[in-house]
């Protein structure tokens, strides 16, 4: 690396993303991540830093950034998550793999 | 009944599909292969090492023409703690003639693959994604329903028989109820980056000439003692470089995925081959680690499941594979399901040859043959302690300090008691080690 090390966000500046404006493929229930406690678990599992604690127990989820590896979705208790794949052509689109 | 539109539909370009979709169209079947990505392989993303033999067999002479990184003639795996490194380096001519391993970029490798598939006769629809499988009545499953297609939106696609190909958090596989989800010590999650570099640069650092390149494993505090390992494999003129941390164990430690990468990356030992890199792309994904455990049901009414799909995946300690085992299940599904399809029996019955196909081939014998080395590599202390141990012995042999001289075994009986590992241990993981690596 030359100089400073880039921070997640901008090594994720470097891919391409397609954004689909219309629809999150991500839904947060914020009730069931308050319950169960398991917004630290998901900030902290994601590679892309898509998740941010609220103050109040619930999560932001920045869905544009999604690598779309369900590492969330595999750690996240039953109903915290609707995890789905992006629109056909949307999302992270890999030039190297 | 609707006719369906094609004898198959296999959802996934990546290895897996578009080798079962090449194989099927040669065979004269009507074949669509519908792939989420904008192209094939640009929602693809792998640690980057090919074991190729099982290709060739397919395609041969394919590494002529296959848009393929480096030919790996050396492989290193390297015991790494916060001051030092242990390693094996094996480099040998062996391991170059007959190509043994490649290294694969699979934006460029996946797009050759599908094409492959597309001479051969199968129709590629990218941009595509498939929201669930279509079914009707009739299964003998549970549910009674057979899968007779997927459903894209408002469209649908009929088809005799569809191949899940859709990767390791295969939703197909789920919905018709073949794959529960995994336990989180079966998954792994995986953070690369590839880094630029010139090819002569590449060549001077890894000790390697030509299109010859380099594989290495890290294991220990390359991952902050998180179950898992590090790599670091050449491409032509970039680095993969990338973490794999078994979820259960990240969690349970507490550590963010980005931040354990980081700490890869900027470990001394790393520093010598990643010094003026510049991070072209960042990427992620989740690996599937349960080996034979982890092979479910591949076959249902209508549907099969092949690939990361149906958790095709073994790291043996030092080999890490996925897409040669990808790339021969696609083989033994061809096989299955064109005997199904040329018998009019696509029922569970009539596809099971795919299933036997593969257990008695090289994955399901290899499955087996390394059915517990993911319990064995849950056992913690190859993380951290034998990293520490292994320093202790190789620096006491080579540090010559004036104090006399011990024999090697001396060395090591010290070391042993310095460490906290107990000879009771080392005996435990040495045994389970020899019969499950």
């Amino acid at each position: 690396m030359t100089g400073a090390k880039p921070s997640t966000a901008e090594r994720l500046a470097r891919n391409r993303f397609e954004l689909d404006e219309d629809e999150s493929h991500i839904e947060v229930h914020q009730d069931v991540v308050r319950a169960t406690g398991c917004g630290p678990v998901l900030v902290a599992v994601c590679p892309a830093r898509v998740y941010a604690e609220r103050e109040d127990g619930g999560l932001d989820v920045e869905y544009a950034a999604c690598l779309e590896c369900g590492t969330c979705r595999a750690v996240a208790p039953p109903g915290a998550l609707t995890w789905h794949y992006p629109r056909g052509g949307f999302g992270v689109s890999f030039r190297e793999g | 009944m609707t006719e369906p539109d094609f004898d198959v539909v296999v959802v996934g370009a990546g290895p897996a599909g578009s080798v079962t979709a090449a194989l099927l169209a040669r065979q004269g079947h009507s074949v669509a292969v519908i792939e989420r990505g904008e192209s094939p392989g640009s929602k693809n993303l792998s640690g980057g090492v090919l074991y190729s033999r099982v290709l060739e067999d397919v395609f041969p002479g394919c590494l002529d023409e296959a848009p393929y990184e480096r030919r790996v003639t050396r492989n290193e795996v390297v015991f790494l703690t916060p001051e030092s490194a242990v390693g094996l380096d094996v480099a040998s001519d062996r391991l170059a003639d007959p190509v043994n391993a490649v290294t694969v970029l699979r934006a460029r490798f996946d797009p050759w693959l599908a094409a492959q598939a597309e001479e051969a006769g199968a129709y590629l629809m990218p941009g595509v994604r498939v929201d669930r499988v279509l079914t009707a009545p009739g299964g003998s499953g549970a549910a009674g329903r057979r899968v007779v297609g997927v459903q894209a939106g408002e469209d649908e696609l009929r088809a005799r028989v569809v191949v899940a190909a859709d990767g390791v958090n295969s939703f197909l596989a789920r919905e018709a109820g073949l794959r529960p989800q995994p336990p989180t010590h079966h998954l792994a999650v995986g953070v690369k980056a590839v880094l630029t570099l010139p090819e002569h640069v590449i060549e001077d650092r890894f000790g390697v000439s030509g299109d010859e390149g380099a594989a290495i494993a890290y294991v220990g505090d390359c991952t902050r003692g998180v179950g898992g390992g590090g790599i670091v494999y050449t491409n032509r003129s970039s680095l993969s470089v990338a973490v794999v941390l078994r979820l259960d164990d990240l969690v349970a430690k507490g550590l963010a995925a980005a931040d354990v990468f980081e700490h890869f990356l900027a470990h001394p030992r790393l520093a010598r081959y990643v010094r003026g890199a510049q991070v072209v792309e960042y990427g992620s994904h989740l690996v599937a680690e349960g080996g034979w455990d982890m092979l479910g049901e591949v076959v249902s009414d209508g549907m099969v499941v092949v690939g990361d799909a149906a958790g095709l995946t073994i790291n043996s300690g030092l080999t890490v594979r996925g897409m040669d085992l990808a790339i021969g299940s696609a083989v033994a599904a061809a096989a299955g399901v064109s005997a199904a399809l040329e018998a009019d029996d696509v029922s569970a019955a009539g596809l099971s040859g795919y299933r036997e196909r593969l257990l008695a081939g090289t994955v399901g014998r290899d499955l087996r043959t390394y059915a517990k080395a993911p319990a064995f590599l849950e056992r913690p202390r190859v993380y951290g302690d034998y990293g520490r141990l292994l320093e202790e012995i190789m620096v006491d042999v080579f540090r010559l300090d004036g104090t006399p001289r011990k024999h090697l075994a001396r060395v090591a009986v010290d070391a042993l008691r310095r460490s906290p590992v107990r000879l009771r241990d080392l005996a435990s993981d040495a045994l389970a080690g020899v019969r499950a690596l």
